[in-house]
């Protein structure tokens, strides 16, 4: 049934849905108690949660201080007008949501550094901030606690012939018709390049910095998105009730925004605006029977505490999930029989048997290098934890195009070095060069961006994205550099990436596996993800911290031959404990033992070096089983 | 500028506020130290205790019976709570814990609308604390100096709970690594229900003193998180020490700025709060507990 349905249409199902549904409601829903102005109330949070859905629903990110912008947008709006500084309601409306803008920009930019408990108590004290603001130091032009009534309805064409948007149908169509295009923005925004990076945010914020996105832009570019939803929102509300009311900037509007959120269906757009229902519907109709008239928030309240506890996905978000779940059931079913099978096999069955050494040449050009012959130096590197020295005063080069390793026993203070050569960590003295170029200080995602990709000791995926939208996301960071805000494109719309993710998929042999959710995968595929993830970025240097960790002999085998593949072309630096596959493939040697510099050579003159045979490898000759 | 006199009874006023503050505080910074759980809920157990006292006042007629017995109340609603929702959300992200003690205010609240109504209640001055004392040339209501040495008796209690005994030992341990705890064969989730508990008395214990000074409503609370929300901020979250300071630091800050100019005591406890989660999040005393 699907296939007949051409490509523009199955993508836009949802947005005829909802057309459907705005116009269809007033007919509709007035039977069960929805009037038209009940409507008008619903579609006004709706537009607010819009924001707030890509903001908490999309990137993970819970703010308890919506209301400011909502108030601000709604505020500025109401003031301009009633004090007849701007004539039209159209302008009023612009400037209300540009100065919501502003405030998300400016309380974002101090917000999004922060996360969990913390964001979510920086936006709760900015609301109750900008809800005392409006309450005293600025009541001369908010009314204070009486708030601004007068604001004038929104008046279409111009001259004699203007119409007003009275109450009642013309002002539900109004709203119905802003919401529709702000739900197409919506979608757009989730459907982009920007949606792809804010959705992998809220899975591993860690790897998406690593991959050189700047994660910090990215979040404050969704709380500006918010803000100017709720700032709209915000302005159409005094004009709707001809009033604009001080509780818009309330706490209690953040919560029952954060409430509706939830009941509806967070990350689903249309979520936000189902919960408003519920709750107005309930608030509205309660109130007519007779002794339940007190209970209807008490009933909202439990249900929302059923929802958080067990059906995390809300209404719309069961809706979807048991749509999705019938037709992708027999997909995933097969993907996980097919992992099963490869993890019995102790994990060749992905693995072609022959491969045939190749050069790998990737689609998207690496960064830029200087004609330097050292691709990457430590001078002097040095991380004091407290008194413990992790690494202390470690210099070496690596030779540009070479596959150098790095090896030592436990604690020898190899991952802390490693953290510090893409500066996830950064040193407490020395510094690393990039290609003669200081690297130390830039930070992990801009080190990314000058062409230095890791890939992890533990695996850092994104589990509940498939393969295809893992390397994407990857691939997205080397193709559009640190932030492009391309909100209105699609996020697989560009060539050179998806050219990017093909071949990478093909060279880790995961193809068939493309769009198979990351979690569902057996443990040797998500390890080759790990290493095909950093290298979807075109690095010039590729760090591997233990690569061959936890996998079966042949599959090391595999990896090896793989690795030796993906070193033409670019530097290599790994830290591995497989000192056999250590020595067949490096062309140099760094020993580190407790946190110094043991030895720097050839593997031959590692080998054969006295002090690293004492003190790495127990006194015991190298070829020997330790 | 306010004349001395006026100045000094804002001092009393905020050492008033703070005490209180820091009641309310210290009960929601052990609970985010040691659960790790932000008690969106805390606002609403206020309410719920200044209620109790209300209703027990109209069993016992007696202020300090009433004190018993809402604890007890306040007690048993603690460890119904931890033990049938919030012990659910240990292992689940600080979002799902928020949602769910938000969830969970709401439904207090409402409770507490549906059974007593919206409009507002009075509980009585207990007739040891009516009428005002002599303090220098200060004349100052009697219950509020109560009030203040209460606080002061009761923290002192919390404090040696916490600090001089095996479970406080426990309790801030869990503070510092729950896990280890575990690890070395102690059931943390035990004294997890003990801590939530402790929080639940100990606020609800705020609400109950202060229900003779204010009118008691069911929304009554919401300022009071908000400001304790500040206080932890200021105090270092998960801090007991950093709550009380904090809490005394708020009182002051909101009763002497409203004896210069009124409408800015709020926003600038809000701005303070803000500038230090984005300057200095582990706190004024660099006391950061767990989190």
């Amino acid at each position: 049934m699907n296939a007949v349905r051409p490509r523009w249409l199955r993508a836009c199902v949802s947005e005829f849905a909802v057309l459907a549904t705005l116009v269809a409601a007033p007919v509709l829903l007035a039977r069960i108690g929805f009037s038209v102005d009940l409507l008008t109330r619903v579609l006004n949070w709706g537009l607010i949660g819009l924001g707030f859905d890509i903001l908490f629903g999309l990137t993970g990110l819970l703010s308890f201080g919506q209301a400011a912008f909502f108030g601000v947008g709604g505020f500025v709006a109401a003031y301009l007008l009633v004090s007849g500084t701007l004539a039209s309601v159209w302008l009023a409306l612009a400037a209300g949501t540009v100065a919501a803008g502003l405030c998300g920009v400016v309380v974002g930019w101090l917000a999004v550094r922060r996360i969990g408990i913390y964001f979510t108590m920086i936006t709760l004290a900015f609301g109750q901030m900008a809800y005392f603001i409006e309450n005293s130091p600025l009541s001369k032009y908010t009314g204070g606690e009486n708030g601004l009534p007068g604001v004038p309805v929104p008046v279409l064409g111009l001259g004699p012939n203007a119409v007003r948007i009275g109450a009642g149908l013309p002002m539900y169509l109004l709203f119905a018709t802003i919401f529709f295009v702000g739900y197409v923005l919506a979608r757009r925004i989730v459907g982009s390049p920007v949606g792809a990076v804010l959705r992998a945010i809220r899975q591993n914020t860690g790897r998406v910095a690593m991959l050189g996105h700047n994660v910090a832009a990215y979040k404050l570019a969704a709380f500006v998105i918010a803000a100017l939803y709720a700032g709209l929102a915000g302005g159409l509300l005094g004009s709707f009730q001809s009033y604009m009311p001080p509780d818009a900037f309330s706490l209690e509007t953040s919560g029952q925004l954060v409430v509706q959120t939830i009941v509806g269906g967070a990350g689903t757009l249309i979520g936000p605006l189902v919960g408003a229902a519920v709750w107005l519907w309930l608030r509205d109709n309660l109130q007519l029977v007779p002794g339940l008239a007190a209970l209807w928030k008490l009933v909202l309240g439990i249900a929302f505490i059923v929802l958080v506890i067990g059906l995390r996905r809300g209404i719309c978000g069961e809706i979807i999930h048991a749509l999705n779940e019938r037709r992708n059931r027999a997909a995933a079913n097969a993907a996980a029989a097919r992992t099963a099978v490869i993890e019995a096999a102790g994990g060749v069955a992905a693995i072609a048997p022959a491969r045939q050494a190749v050069d790998v040449t990737l689609p998207l050009p690496p960064a830029a290098t200087g004609t330097c012959e050292i691709a990457l130096e430590a001078r002097s590197l040095s991380r004091y934890y407290g008194g413990l020295k992790a690494v202390d005063g470690v210099s070496f080069k690596v030779r540009r195009g070479a596959i150098h390793a790095v090896i030592g026993p436990n604690g020898a203070g190899k991952s802390t070095l490693f953290k510090m050569l893409l500066d996830e960590v950064s040193p407490s003295s020395g510094e690393v060069l990039l290609f003669g170029d200081r690297l130390t200080g830039a930070g992990v995602s801009r080190a990314a961006q000058r062409g230095i990709a890791k890939s992890n000791q533990l695996n850092q995926l994104f589990p509940n994205l498939s393969l295809r939208e893992n390397l994407r996301v990857a691939a997205l960071a080397r193709c559009r550099g640190p932030l492009r805000l391309d909100l209105w494109r699609a996020a697989d719309s560009l060539p050179e990436v998806e050219r990017q993710v093909d071949a990478i998929l093909a060279l880790l042999d995961l193809a068939p596996r493309a769009d198979t959710p990351v979690h569902i995968l057996a443990y040797g595929e998500k390890r080759r993800l790990e290493i095909g993830m950093a290298l979807a970025t075109s690095p010039n240097v590729l760090l591997l911290d233990e690569p061959l960790a936890g996998m079966s002999p042949l599959e090391r085998a595999a990896t090896c031959g793989f690795i030796r593949d993906i070193a033409r072309g670019r530097t290599i630096v790994i830290v591995e404990h497989d000192l056999d596959a250590i020595f067949g493939l490096a062309e140099r040697i760094t020993v580190l033992y407790e946190g110094r510099l043991l030895a720097d050579g050839a593997p031959d003159e590692i080998r054969r070096n006295a002090a690293v045979q004492d003190a790495y490898l127990g006194g015991l000759h190298a070829d020997e089983p330790a | 500028m306010p004349s001395w006199p006026a100045l000094v009874s804002q001092a009393f006023n905020g050492l008033a506020l703070g005490s209180l503050l820091a009641l309310v505080s210290s009960g929601l910074t052990i609970i985010l130290g040691t659960l790790g759980v932000l008690n969106f809920a805390h606002g609403a157990l206020f309410a719920v205790g200044a209620y109790a006292a209300f209703v027990m006042l109209q069993y016992t007629s007696s202020f300090v019976l009433a004190l018993v017995a809402g604890c007890g109340v306040m007690l048993l609603l603690g460890i119904l709570l931890e033990r049938l929702i919030v012990r659910l959300f240990y292992d689940r992200p600080d979002e799902d814990q928020i949602l769910v003690t938000y969830g969970i205010g709401i439904v207090l609240v409402e409770c507490l609308r549906a059974a007593f109504g919206g409009n507002a209640q009075r509980v009585a001055v207990p007739s040891w604390g009516r009428g005002a004392t002599k303090l220098g040339f200060l004349i100052y209501p009697t219950y509020r100096l109560q009030l203040i040495a209460i606080i002061a008796m009761l923290l002192l209690g919390l404090y040696l709970v916490l600090y001089r005994t095996a479970m406080g030992l426990v309790v801030r341990a869990g503070i510092e690594n729950p896990l280890m705890v575990g690890i070395l064969g102690i059931n943390i989730r035990r004294a997890f229900l003990v801590v939530f508990a402790i929080g639940v008395v100990a606020v609800g214990l705020a609400g109950m003193l202060y229900a003779p000074v204010v009118a008691v409503t069911p929304d009554m609370g919401a300022n009071f998180m908000a400001q304790s929300f500040v206080v932890i901020v200021l105090g270092g979250l998960g801090s007991f020490s950093g709550a009380v300071v904090g809490g005394l630091i708020a009182g002051e800050i909101i009763s002497l700025t409203s004896a210069f100019n009124s409408s800015y005591s709020d926003v600038m406890l809000y701005a303070l709060m803000a500038l230090l989660l984005v300057l200095r999040p582990q706190g004024l005393f660099g006391s950061e507990g767990r989190v």
